[in-house]
């Protein structure tokens, strides 16, 4: 069973049993990446571009691995070394690409809504790498992968999700998947940082962090963009980590033994301690689950018909 | 010298006569000869023009309109623009000084007077800059733009941030009598703001523009002409929360005058899902509870004229990423088919229809248009209430076709201008 539409560009409107229906094919993918020999002839013969217009190690790394372990032919576009600095328009260059008979695009782009722009006027399969702060699918995806691997379940989960939600597409597509697949989603941050109505979309809000993870199962930390306080929407670092960081007493008090994530990259001290980062997450676990869910992602965008193995 | 014209077999609507019923229409020399009971008037060798029942209206004035030239004539000229203000059934158009160089001086707006005489199809009044260069610190040479034919001055685009300078303007205007036509927008909370705050713009991930940053400014700006005594004119009203404030003012004796456009009483935030474009503008669209105050501030009075923020860009800008897109639509042509829809829906009768498009605006610009006076220059529309049609944006007069109204089916349409008695 393939995906039902032709590009992954959000979250939203997903029904829950595609999202176990991907999440059941990383599992199948997540075995390949423990084996010596990294590869299976999934995607022989298909090519695969990364048009990636912000910067990236971490997700354009993952994605190129998981279309080579797949055995596709992977191109990376930066923009930065690319036409676009010669003013080149989005779609030009989207098409440009295109008429190279590319298969999958892969976009990341600082505008919102830019791989929808895309996905409706190109052939190929558009994928949304992150959009603005809009969607980040695949990371959702990888996210809710670790959480049931770890916990066994989604449904009933209880996630609180701290930090600037309201730049954060990372925190959208997680409440969108998360709520369909019945977890309970808390978004905790200063006022100035969590948008308006985003209750409307499933998530209980709070602006005290012990209240928020107070009895979750899963602390999931977002990066905070230090430029944030230039912008003045916090007053500096310090009290940021105070109020709104993970670190090892604040874990304590949890009352569980809740999983910590963070999408990375983190800032060591300033919404996680590094104690906490590097011996009580999952975090390094969500980077090696979220090559297996790309897999996962681009063999059912291709039809999925072919044999895994 | 144009021909005498007589009207037969038309519903004239005059409100700032008060008329409004079946009377045939005489025009004679340029200018409103006579009215008179339908037959009762010979036409001793004028054209005669059978309006078959339609409405005979005073030329409509749309006051808050982008020509875009001298500067961006790839968007818009003088002679397209007024193509499309004619096609819309506008008989004048008082345009923006956003242009390129800013019209902040004499020789602008002699530029553009000269276009409009040349290849106007329209009566092109222009707006004045109130700061060099609407850059918002020194105060434009107002006497001059004056002199030169501006009606009123506005830095429309950008708001004047700084209270005193906009102080300043407003009481050097009463030296004219000018009216000061504010953009209320407070720059800093509406910052890099794409859409309205709330939460279509959350669930979009767009950066928002909340409703403070105008009703911030249209309360400072009603609190300076208070102040000031001047006459303050408030552009594109979006917000519920500025029509209180305006309705409040008025009812304290402010001197203040409002419009609002056509996309405000028809269309909330939700036009943007999709990423659409053609939804992109300044101020932004609403919510429901905003566009529900703008029709009840239409009814009551609070807000005076409907104009239509005509803001032409090309096609290949408005295609794209969503924040990278210029914000505007363009207006004239869909006008009167949007604004009608308010008679049809029981809003406005056709006389308030008629004095928020026409009398009204030649009241605050002293056009001396808006009315069938007899001695009033021969500015006239017909007007079809019950024509059923559907907007073309490929056929648009306008060299801009950036509106969200493509394909809509509309009933009424304005089907012929006469301007100083000329068909």
């Amino acid at each position: 069973m393939a995906l039902s539409t032709k590009d992954l560009l959000g979250i939203k409107g997903m029904a829950a049993d595609e999202i176990k229906h991907i999440l059941d094919t990383a599992s199948t993918f997540k075995d390949v990446s423990e084996r010596d020999i990294k590869k299976v002839p999934t995607l022989r013969g298909k090519t695969v571009i990364n048009l990636f217009y912000e910067a990236s190690t971490r997700t354009r790394t993952s994605f190129e691995l998981a279309g080579k372990r797949l055995s596709a032919d992977v191109i990376n576009i930066s923009t930065s070394t690319s036409s676009v600095t010669k003013g080149e328009t989005l779609l030009d260059t989207a098409q440009n690409i295109e008429a190279m008979k590319s298969d999958i695009i892969i976009v990341r782009h600082a505008c919102s809504g830019a791989p929808e722009f895309l996905a409706h006027r190109l052939k190929s399969s558009v994928i949304n790498a992150g959009d603005g702060s809009h969607e980040h699918p695949t990371q959702a995806l990888l996210d809710m992968f670790t959480i049931r691997e770890k916990l066994g379940r989604l449904d009933g989960v209880t996630v609180a999700i701290v930090g600037d939600i309201l730049h954060s597409r990372v925190a959208r597509s997680n409440i969108y998947g998360l709520t369909t697949m019945g977890a309970t989603v808390r978004v905790c941050g200063p006022p100035t940082m969590v948008p308006p109505g985003i209750e409307k979309m499933g998530a209980k809000v709070y602006s005290d962090m012990d209240e928020a993870v107070q009895g979750a199962d899963a602390i999931m930390m977002l990066r905070l963009q230090l430029e944030r306080q230039t912008a003045g929407l916090f007053p500096g670092v310090r009290e940021y980590a105070r109020l709104f960081g993970l670190n090892r007493a604040r874990l304590d008090r949890v009352g569980k033994s809740a999983i910590v994530m963070h999408p990375g990259p983190m800032n060591r001290g300033v919404e996680i301690a590094s104690d906490v980062a590097d011996n009580s997450s999952v975090i390094l676990d969500q980077v090696t689950n979220g090559v297996a869910v790309r897999m996962a992602v681009m063999f059912l965008l291709s039809g999925g018909a072919k044999a895994e193995a | 010298m144009p021909m005498n014209i007589l009207i037969k077999n038309g519903h004239i609507i005059d409100p700032a006569n008060k008329v409004d019923g079946k009377f045939d229409l005489l025009v004679a020399e340029g200018k409103i000869a006579k009215l008179g009971k339908p037959g009762s008037l010979p036409s001793n060798g004028a054209q005669v023009l059978d309006a078959g029942g339609k409405l005979v209206v005073p030329g409509l004035i749309d006051m808050h309109v982008h020509l875009r030239e001298p500067g961006y004539e790839y968007k818009e000229t003088i002679a397209t623009g007024t193509a499309a203000a004619k096609a819309g059934g506008f008989t004048a158009v008082c345009c923006m000084p956003n242009t390129s160089p800013v019209n902040d001086s004499r020789s602008v707006t002699e530029f553009i007077l000269s276009q409009a005489a040349k290849e106007g199809a329209a009566r092109v009044y222009p707006i004045g800059a109130i700061t060099k260069g609407s850059k918002g610190e020194e105060l434009a040479e107002m006497g001059e733009l004056h002199d030169a034919g501006c009606v009123g001055v506005s830095d429309d685009g950008r708001p004047v941030m700084n209270a005193a300078v906009m102080r300043r303007a407003m009481e050097y205007s009463k030296i004219f009598d000018t009216a000061v036509i504010s953009h209320c927008e407070d720059a800093s909370l509406a910052a890099k703001g794409v859409m309205n705050e709330g939460f279509v713009s959350t669930e979009l991930g767009l950066r928002g523009i909340p409703d403070a940053a105008e009703d911030v400014m249209t309360g400072r700006d009603i609190l300076l002409a208070e102040l000031t005594g001047a006459r303050l004119h408030i552009c594109h009203v979006s917000t519920a929360g500025s029509v209180r404030l305006i309705r409040e003012a008025k009812q304290r004796g402010v001197k203040v005058t409002a419009e609002t456009c056509p996309h405000y009483f028809t269309l909330t935030e939700d036009a943007v899902r999709g990423y659409n474009t053609m939804a992109k503008m300044n101020p932004p669209l609403r919510t429901a509870e905003d566009v529900a105050a703008i029709r009840q501030g239409l009814k009551d009075g609070t807000l005076d004229v409907i104009a239509t923020d005509h803001a032409p860009h090309a096609l290949d800008e408005k295609s794209g990423e969503f924040d990278a897109a210029p914000f505007g639509i363009v207006g004239l042509e869909t006008s009167v088919g949007l604004s009608i829809k308010l008679v049809h829906e029981g809003v406005l009768t056709m006389p308030q229809l008629i004095e928020r498009m026409s009398a009204t605006p030649a009241r605050i610009i002293k056009s001396g248009g808006g009315t069938l006076s007899a001695g009033a220059v021969a500015d006239i529309t017909i007007i079809d209430p019950n024509v059923e049609w559907t907007v073309n944006a490929g056929e648009f007069k306008s060299k801009s076709g950036n509106t969200p109204f493509d394909r809509w089916k509309l009933k009424g349409r304005a089907v012929q201008t006469i301007m100083g008695g000329k068909i």
